[in-house]
């Protein structure tokens, strides 16, 4: 019994020192922010809740792939039963089995008894069929995970995770540590308790220095997650704690846009979280900036890491040196004279179309011709050409570059007076939510305007009989769930026809801005890919509600592609 | 004595002797850069040209010759937000190009 005892030894200790580092990294107020939350009643049910449901039950598995989720939860749950059930019988049987438990020796004992229970005594008949009901699923999760491996096709996974040599180890080690057990079990040899202490000795020592550190990190990541953390630094706190919490399971590879090219699913979260935890700094800041930032595969992640925050605040650890010098933002107003005409009405909407939509006029003018008809009283921010919202900056990593337009936007917006901010690009919309201050100015982006226009009757539209499938744009969908109001402005005015991914399975249409690395032909495949993806049911038009996803469609797309807005002014 | 005209110092670029380790290393690094037309249409539609005299085509120019100081300066104009990149004909990761210049 002595190399599990040791094995387990190791493991805890490792878990304790590891758990230490992560608080100590903690910046201070976080560290206080996540104390409270251990508290906060709201937290602490969300905190029991996940630790039951994802630790536990892998509920996200199972919604994501069922055959998944049972290969994982068979095999974590079924062990985590074997323990509760050995310990059970250990406490209620063990004056029938005269087993001896007292004092310091009772402790160790304790500790290994129920792993070993066989070998020591004899269970009642209930207890032997609980037993060998969760080994054998155990068992059973195994089977798949083998069959995984070899054909992964076959449970609806396309591309998994390559893995080194510690990785593939450890995974055959937990392989065998079941079929030793029932072996050891039913025969009853000495060779086969050994086989199966040793290995579990082996599956423990390694498991600090392999993924399967996901299992004990976890726990600590969920309760991170829930105080409302932000990875602040790329490989210290909160975000070692969501690197070490990676499975690696490769279920981000599959649902990253830029998997449809071989060589570049070696660009997907997976493999960063790995360089990173490897400390290849290099290789991680490479993928960080090659990365489209489409959130993705935040939210197909069954831990839930968030891969993308972690890969902003790598981005802004090693930033370009370029010494921006953006001095001339403050002669703006008096130049430009948009801000100079306050408006004296203050229930006017300010339109702000952004650097993306004044490369696709036609949603300006769109724009401009559904505010007349609605009657509404509006502004144009940049009718002239306004400044950058910032968010491209943001990318890049330089966050006090960004913070200076922000600032200048900030200023032209509160003197203009206006209650509503309306916004024609998603990638706007993000910056504004996020990073603007703008208290008690109402933020907008065109979709949810048209659809407010419509629903209160102040814009008619009519009903066409035009097939349209709606592109999702991912700082619309996957960041700010947008997904109904665009739906309803479309099906007010034509038929909506479904994508084969939709919503926050949505596809990123290749020309996010989140990636520099990206050539362009990497990005045309990309499209090619989302095309054929919302082609599924052939619609006669695409429409999407992003001038940035419009303009990259337009390249590839074999149907006419269309703004939501466009759309709209057709069938008024 | 004014004239009222004088002669200006000669603008002339002398090749044979101009440092273009810079040029040459972003070649190597973007060859997508070979393939720029100077057309002019990333300088067209730049956010910070609008109130500037930020170009990407000239700063190409400027690495052309030599001229690396020059064209660092106009980059820190920039704001990234990669509207050249979009409309280039020729598909060049202008905004990627910028970045590398200063790397």
């Amino acid at each position: 019994m002595l190399p599990f005892v040791l094995g387990m030894a190791f493991v805890l200790t490792y878990c304790v020192v590891g758990l230490l580092r992560v608080i100590a990294q903690l910046p201070k107020d976080d560290r206080k922010q996540f104390w409270r939350s251990l508290v906060t009643p709201k937290t602490a049910w969300a905190n029991i809740r996940d630790l039951f449901g994802d630790c536990l039950f892998h509920v996200k598995i199972w919604k994501r792939n069922p055959v998944l989720g049972y290969m994982h939860s068979a095999i974590a749950f079924g062990w985590f039963m074997i323990i509760v059930i050995g310990h059970i019988m250990l406490f209620t049987l063990k004056p029938l089995q005269n087993v001896e438990v007292q004092g310091f020796e009772g402790m160790f004992t304790n500790f290994y008894y129920p792993i070993f229970y066989k070998f020591f005594a004899t269970e009642t008949p209930v207890f032997a069929f609980l037993m060998d009901f969760f080994l054998l699923m155990i068992i059973s999760g195994i089977l798949i995970a083998v069959v995984k491996k070899i054909y992964s096709k076959i449970v609806g996974v396309k591309r998994v995770t390559k893995f080194g040599l510690a990785d593939n180890m450890i995974r055959f080690a937990l392989w065998t540590i079941f079929p030793l057990r029932l072996l050891a079990e039913k025969t009853n040899i000495m060779g086969f308790w050994w086989a199966y202490s040793i290995d579990l000795c082996i599956f423990m020592c390694m498991l600090p220095f392999t993924r399967y550190m996901h299992i004990p990190t976890e726990a600590l990541f969920i309760l991170l997650r829930h105080a409302g953390l932000n990875a602040r630094e790329p490989r210290k706190g909160y975000a070692l704690a969501q690197i070490y919490s990676c499975p690696s399971c490769g279920l981000c590879i599959d649902a990253c846009p830029m998997s449809v090219n071989d060589k570049n699913s070696g660009n997907t979260s997976a493999y960063f979280m790995k360089k990173l935890r490897n400390a290849d700094d290099a290789e991680a800041k490479r993928i960080a900036e090659t990365c489209l930032m489409c959130g993705k595969c935040v939210m197909v992640c069954p831990v839930s890491i968030e891969s993308c925050d972690i890969k902003f605040s790598q981005r802004a650890a090693v930033p370009y040196n370029i010494n921006s010098d953006h001095s001339y933002l403050d002669v703006i107003s008096t130049e430009t004279q948009r801000s100079g005409e306050i408006l004296s009405n203050n229930n006017k909407v300010l339109y702000f179309a952004g650097c993306m939509t004044q490369l696709t006029p036609k949603i300006m003018r769109s724009m401009k011709q559904i505010m007349e008809s609605a009657g509404e009283n509006y502004d144009f921010m940049d009718k002239d050409g306004g400044i950058c919202c910032g968010r491209p900056m943001l990318l890049s990593g330089k966050t006090a570059e960004a913070q200076a337009m922000i600032a200048k936007n900030t200023e032209l917006i509160k003197k203009s007076g206006a209650k509503k901010l309306v916004l024609s690009c998603p990638i706007c919309y993000k910056v504004f939510k996020d990073e603007y201050h703008l208290e008690g100015i109402e933020i907008q982006h065109h979709t949810q305007y048209i659809d407010e226009l419509i629903k209160k009757g102040k814009l008619k539209v009519n009903k066409g009989e035009v097939n349209y499938v709606y592109h999702d744009p991912c700082e619309l969908g996957r960041a700010f769930g947008v997904y109904d109001e665009p739906r309803e402005v479309i099906e007010n005015v034509g038929n909506l026809k479904k994508a084969k991914s939709e919503k926050e399975l949505s596809i990123c249409c290749g020309g996010s801005l989140g990636s520099f690395n990206l050539t362009q032909q990497e990005r045309d495949e990309i499209t090619e890919n989302s095309v054929n993806d919302l082609m599924f049911n052939n619609p006669e038009q695409i429409v999407t509600a992003c001038p940035l996803c419009l303009k990259t469609f337009v390249r590839k797309s074999p149907v006419a592609v269309k703004d939501i807005a466009e759309v709209v002014v057709e069938n008024i | 004595m004014d004239f009222g005209f004088c002669l200006s110092p000669s603008s002339h670029v002398k090749m044979d002797t101009v440092d273009l380790t810079t040029f040459n290393r972003l070649k190597e690094t973007n060859p997508d850069i070979n393939t720029c037309i100077a057309c002019g249409s990333c300088t067209a539609t730049c956010t910070a040209g609008n109130f500037t005299e930020m170009s990407f085509r000239r700063i190409l120019l400027m690495l052309q010759r030599g001229k690396e100081d020059e064209a660092k300066k106009m980059i820190q104009r920039c704001m990234l937000c990669g509207k050249c990149t979009l409309v280039c004909p020729r598909g060049i990761n202008i905004r990627k190009i910028l970045l590398d210049i200063t790397r």
